[in-house]
């Protein structure tokens, strides 16, 4: 018997270069295929991963508020939200009960890797003719820069936030006209009021986070928000930002506190992303499933126009097996070099798309992770998916009468 | 032997009827008989391309009948070389790696034996200058040559050859006909060779004829045993 398939290696090797233009053909046609694949797939996990990071820039994966009353106490985020949070008086904000001993039990939860308390709430930035509605976040730097990487999304100044200090995002700088070192006003709707002086300005990356958060000392907010010694929202972050709903659920476990995970809050934004990877993977799969076509069309009439030399190498010797080897090989070699060319295009095109994906303000719209193992990944399955397309054909050449196919 | 084709369609068609034939080792048959008669169906059941509805075929004392498609395709590997009207060489090939071929598919990894063989049988079919052409690029009594060639190339006790000069010029055709008949003189090996051709049937050692898939005559040819025993 034979060790290793060098005949069906040399046979398919010289059909591949005989027909050397279908071969050309068909590996163009799997290159390009599988170069969208791979930039749709690189395109789809970077656009996830930069949403995630982005979000993840200002949120905590989970937040503990204190027990539902009626309404909900309110998130620093969207701006739809923050026009209801100025307007109902009776929407008073509370304390979450014995937070230090909350916060101190949840350190102990596996998989947090930190914990912090804060007093968030809404408030009123003045200065000069300028007001804008802010949301105040007060903080204990240090730990609060365990959870929010803040002090990293600096752009502008200091982050060591004392009594009098304030730090606000690039936007609302803009809109206040204010710079590091001016001084502004923070009112809030409890009728407190407090002049600040900017000591550093942020970029989380969002135009809306950028807009409207401010952050101060925990101390200064729980005077400004009417909340003195309490804890309006404890934030924690976890080591999988994915496991954040489970880990939500076992804080939640025993206590009448809410535990929102990012998870539940973005909603809406898993909801689109699942969509869109839907969308993503049925375009995915039907060019592959064209692809495969492709170069099981190509082989059909390879086998049809090889009839005879098909016959010939049955009679003298070559069994079914290796007849089918022969065009199976083909299929893999065909979708194997395709591959390599749709990884160099795709490789091209994601270059190219950092390059050119821009916001209107010229900053990168996101950056595409390019992952060697997405290719090696996409060479395997083309291979294998080749293979699977040469199949019948293959078959239909192994099956093949050396009589008929003679005598034709 | 007998062979039927369309066997349970309504035109089933007796082709060969009860043939009986001994092929001994060495010998040089010509296989003679109008158009239709059967040689080609009678060649492909001998050379294991096909099987007998009924009737046994033993190839060097084997009876063929009882092995499955596997140890068929070996055993023709093994002990029939085949001759075509046409050639049938593998135009991505050389004529040596044509040659090579068999000895290919049998053993799977090329070496240098089998080069060296096939390089002995183009010599012996005088084509040694030829051996790196392709199979495309050299004349059709050169191309069937090749194919001789190939068809020796398993050493096989016998070679089956369908009208193997039908296609060629009569130059040509003595040619490829004195060089199979050189091979089986210092080879011994067995041939049969059909063939329309009345003045290389008389080349033969023995004339079988068939007609209407019955053997009517099967003599030795008196002319070619006079002239090789003297
Ligand atoms: N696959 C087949 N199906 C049905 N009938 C067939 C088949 N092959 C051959 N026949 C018939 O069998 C008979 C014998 O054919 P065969 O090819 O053996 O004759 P032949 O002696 O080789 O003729 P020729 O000298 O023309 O080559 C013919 O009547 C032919 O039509
Ligand atoms: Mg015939």
């Amino acid at each position: 018997m034979k060790r290793f398939a060098f005949f069906e290696l040399i046979v398919a090797f010289r059909f591949m270069r005989e027909g050397l233009m279908q071969t050309l053909l068909i590996i163009l046609g799997v290159g390009l295929g599988g170069g969208v694949i791979v930039f749709m797939s690189a395109l789809l996990s970077g656009l996830q991963a930069n949403v995630v990071r982005r979000t993840l820039n200002y949120q905590a994966p989970i937040r503990i508020l204190p027990p539902d009353q009626v309404a909900r106490p309110l998130r620093a985020v969207e701006g739809a939200e923050i026009a209801a949070q100025v307007q109902p008086r009776s929407q008073r904000l509370r304390s979450i009960d014995q937070w230090q001993k909350i916060r101190d039990q949840i350190e102990r939860t596996p998989d947090v890797v930190a914990v912090t308390p804060v007093v968030a709430g809404p408030g009123f930035a003045l200065r000069g003719d300028a007001s804008k509605s802010v949301t105040i976040t007060g903080i204990e730097p240090e730990s609060y820069f365990r959870v929010i990487a803040l002090d990293e999304k600096i752009v502008a100044g200091r982050h060591d936030i004392g009594p009098l200090d304030i730090v606000i995002g690039t936007e609302l700088a803009k809109d206040l006209g204010a710079n590091v070192g001016d001084k502004f006003r923070l009112a809030t709707a409890v009728g407190a009021n407090a002049t600040l002086t900017v000591i550093g300005l942020f970029d989380f990356g969002n135009k809306g986070a950028n807009e409207r958060n401010v952050y101060v000392a925990l101390r200064s907010a729980q005077n400004l928000l009417d909340l003195v010694g309490g804890a309006s929202a404890i934030e924690v972050k976890v080591r999988d930002p994915f496991a954040a709903e489970t880990i939500a659920q076992t804080i939640r476990g025993g206590t009448d506190l809410q535990v929102e995970s990012w998870i539940v809050t973005n909603a809406q934004f898993f909801t689109a992303m699942r969509a869109q990877i839907l969308t993503n993977t049925l375009i995915r799969l039907f060019v592959g499933l064209t692809v495969a076509l492709g170069i099981a069309s190509v082989l059909v009439v390879s086998v049809i126009q090889k009839q005879k030399e098909i016959g010939i190498l049955r009679a003298m010797g070559a069994s079914r097996g290796q007849v089918l080897r022969v065009f199976l090989i083909q299929g893999g070699a065909v979708a194997l070099a395709g591959s390599v060319l749709g990884s160099a295009l795709a490789w091209t095109f994601l270059l190219a798309w950092r390059e050119l994906a821009r916001n209107p303000d010229g900053t990168l719209m996101f950056i595409v992770e390019i992952e060697p193992s997405l290719f090696a990944i996409a060479m395997v399955t083309a291979t294998l998916v080749g293979i699977l397309a040469a199949a019948t054909p293959a078959r239909r050449a192994a099956r093949l009468d050396p009589v008929v196919a003679i005598r034709s | 032997m007998h062979k039927s084709y369309g066997v349970g369609t309504p035109v089933e068609l007796e082709v060969l009827h009860g043939i009986d034939l001994v092929l001994e080792r060495g010998e040089f048959t010509a296989l003679v008989g109008p158009s239709g008669s059967g040689k080609t169906t009678l060649l492909n059941l001998i050379g294991l391309l096909d099987r007998p509805n009924a009737g046994r075929l033993f190839i060097e004392g084997q009876e063929t009948g009882g092995l499955g498609e596997e140890d068929i395709t070996r055993l023709r590997g093994r002990s029939i070389g085949f001759v075509f009207q046409y050639h049938y060489l593998l135009p991505a090939f050389t004529a040596l790696e044509n040659v090579m071929m068999p000895i290919l598919a049998a053993r799977g990894r090329p070496d240098d034996e089998m080069r060296a063989t096939a390089a002995t049988l183009l010599d012996r079919v005088g084509l040694t200058p030829w051996r790196d052409s392709k199979a495309t690029e050299i004349s059709g009594g050169q191309q069937q040559r090749v194919a001789i060639a190939r068809a020796l190339a398993m050493n096989p006790a016998l070679v089956l050859a369908d009208e193997p000069s039908g296609n060629l010029d009569t130059a040509s055709a003595d040619g490829v006909f004195d060089v199979l008949r050189e091979i089986n003189e210092t080879s011994r090996t067995t041939f049969l060779i059909v063939t329309h051709d009345p003045r290389l049937a008389q080349r033969c050692d023995r004339i079988v004829e068939l007609v209407d898939g019955r053997i009517v005559s099967d003599r030795p040819n008196a002319h070619v045993l006079r002239s090789s025993s003297g």
